[in-house]
């Protein structure tokens, strides 16, 4: 998970952008969509170094977004099932573990255990929703594993729980489908691809270092996969969902790369 | 060396030549962009170098530049091994060769009458930031895909000390960069023929 983009432009382009509208004299409302391209690419680099902005934006953002999507392919072609991630000694467990959300930590949210139940749908034989305490019924397995983030940095965590591959073939998923969506109560939304979904180190965690889940690392439960980025790593997850249908994410929609493997 | 049509940097060099230009400007300023959010050596780069507005839109510049950079890259290798121009252009080295033509350099004194000959200077440092480049796209394919890629990610250490190999190949490669522009700015004729082909 990682923290909030900042809203800036580089400082004199947007100085240049406001002052082109001027002279325009029609200051448009800009609608979100334009603003976050803007964000997104804000070409002060590339008019600093041209001189003026000579590339229209929106035809070098659709062109960034179809590499981003070729990307994707390249990483799933080299994504292989078969391979873990490393694990490591619990002596190297990075403490403590950093906290990252699109929030701070002051909107950390409480899921109440007693009235929590996991919604299941899409795809899916058993719709039943479950508790916490079906669910730890379940075989429980741990992993050592670095977490790291799209921003660069890397951590070593401790996480438990039930295995995602025994868990969609418990509820009859069709795991011939292209995609697992969550809905988390943060308003957190994300997906994952199938082979990365039936990954034998892809864990429905339920504890943190030996102890239940804490409200800051996702309770009451954290999709844990060593092979994808933060971001990918839903918390405080309340709906899981098998469809073909591409599903986004809340950062993926906003430009991350969907793939986020690592 | 043999220069038979006349040419001192013949067309496939002078395209990857400035592929690899754009290529490697785009990867610099993005790439800082991205070190920016989690600036581990205590420092961070002026938002006005950076190219890509934020995070995401820095990873889409840096991921797509990446590989104009490789296939390039390799095309230049692959086109430089086959015609024999490496070994003819940037063969041999000596280190009394480096010293003498260093020197010569730091005096004024070494002479650009010849464009077809490389120098030792040039040589060694053309043949560095080649080296350089490789181990950028390595060390960047372990940050990238490191669960992956395990031969390569243990090579270079994990993949924290792959990020530092990262960010010091990079800086390698940007002092070579300045280098370069400073001795293009001195001896201009080079840059003519590295546009025109003579
Ligand atoms: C926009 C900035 C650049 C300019 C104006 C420029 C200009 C030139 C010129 C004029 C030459 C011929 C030099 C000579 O005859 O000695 C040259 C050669 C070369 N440059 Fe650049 N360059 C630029 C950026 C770069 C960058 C960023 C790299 C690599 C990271 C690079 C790598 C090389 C190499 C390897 C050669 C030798 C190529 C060969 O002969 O095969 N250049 N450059």
């Amino acid at each position: 998970m990682i923290k909030k983009p900042k809203q800036l432009l580089v400082p004199n382009s947007e100085a240049l952008v406001n002052e082109a509208l001027k002279d325009l004299g029609q200051r448009i409302e800009q609608p979100m969509r334009r603003a976050f391209l803007q964000r997104a690419l804000s070409l002060g680099g590339l008019s600093l170094l041209s001189g003026c902005a000579v590339v229209d934006e929106e035809s070098v953002e659709s062109a960034l977004l179809k590499v981003s999507r070729f990307n994707d392919k390249a990483q799933a072609w080299l994504f292989d099932p078969n391979r873990l991630a490393p694990t490591y000694p619990e002596s190297m467990i990075t403490r403590p573990f950093p906290f990252n959300a699109y929030y701070g930590e002051d909107e950390i949210r409480e899921v109440d255990e007693a009235s929590y139940r996991l919604e299941v749908t899409g795809l899916v034989a058993d719709k039943q929703a479950w508790t916490l305490a079906e669910l730890r019924t379940m075989p429980q397995e741990t992993q050592v594993t670095r977490h790291i983030c799209v921003e660069g940095w890397s951590a070593i965590g401790k996480w438990g729980g039930v295995r995602f591959a025994s868990f969609l073939r418990r509820i009859g998923a069709d795991t011939t489908a292209k995609y697992v969506g969550f809905k988390c109560a943060d308003d957190y939304y994300t997906s994952i691809d199938m082979p990365t979904a039936l990954h034998p180190q892809t864990l429905l965690t339920l504890t943190y270092d030996d102890q239940p889940l804490p409200p800051r690392y996702g309770f009451p439960m954290k999709l844990r996969m060593p092979t994808k980025l933060g971001y990918k790593n839903p918390k405080h997850i309340q709906a899981i969902f098998v469809t073909n249908t591409y599903p986004g994410g809340y950062w993926e929609d906003q430009g991350y790369n969907w793939f986020g493997g690592s | 060396m043999a220069n038979t049509n006349g040419l001192i940097h013949p067309l496939w060099v002078r395209i990857t030549h400035w592929l690899n230009a754009l290529a490697v400007i785009v990867l610099a300023m993005s790439g800082w962009r991205i070190y920016d959010a989690s600036p581990f050596l205590g420092f961070s780069i002026p938002a006005y170098l950076t190219l890509g507005g934020w995070l995401g839109g820095a990873i889409q510049w840096h991921f797509a530049a990446m590989w104009l950079l490789t296939v390039n890259g390799l095309v230049y290798l692959a086109a430089n091994v086959i015609s024999r121009r490496l070994f003819d252009k940037f063969f041999p080295l000596s280190l009394s060769g480096l010293f003498g033509d260093l020197s010569a350099a730091l005096k004024g004194k070494l002479s650009h009458a010849d464009l077809n000959q490389y120098n030792t200077v040039q040589r060694t440092a053309y043949l560095f930031v080649m080296l350089d480049s490789v181990l950028l796209v390595l060390s960047g394919l372990v940050l990238w895909k490191s669960v992956q890629f395990p031969l390569l990610r243990e090579w270079l250490g994990g993949y924290e000390a792959a990020r530092r190999v990262h960010f010091f190949g990079m800086a390698g490669l940007v002092a070579f960069a300045g280098i370069h522009l400073i001795m293009v700015a001195l001896v201009p004729r080079t840059l003519l023929a590295m546009i025109r082909g003579r």
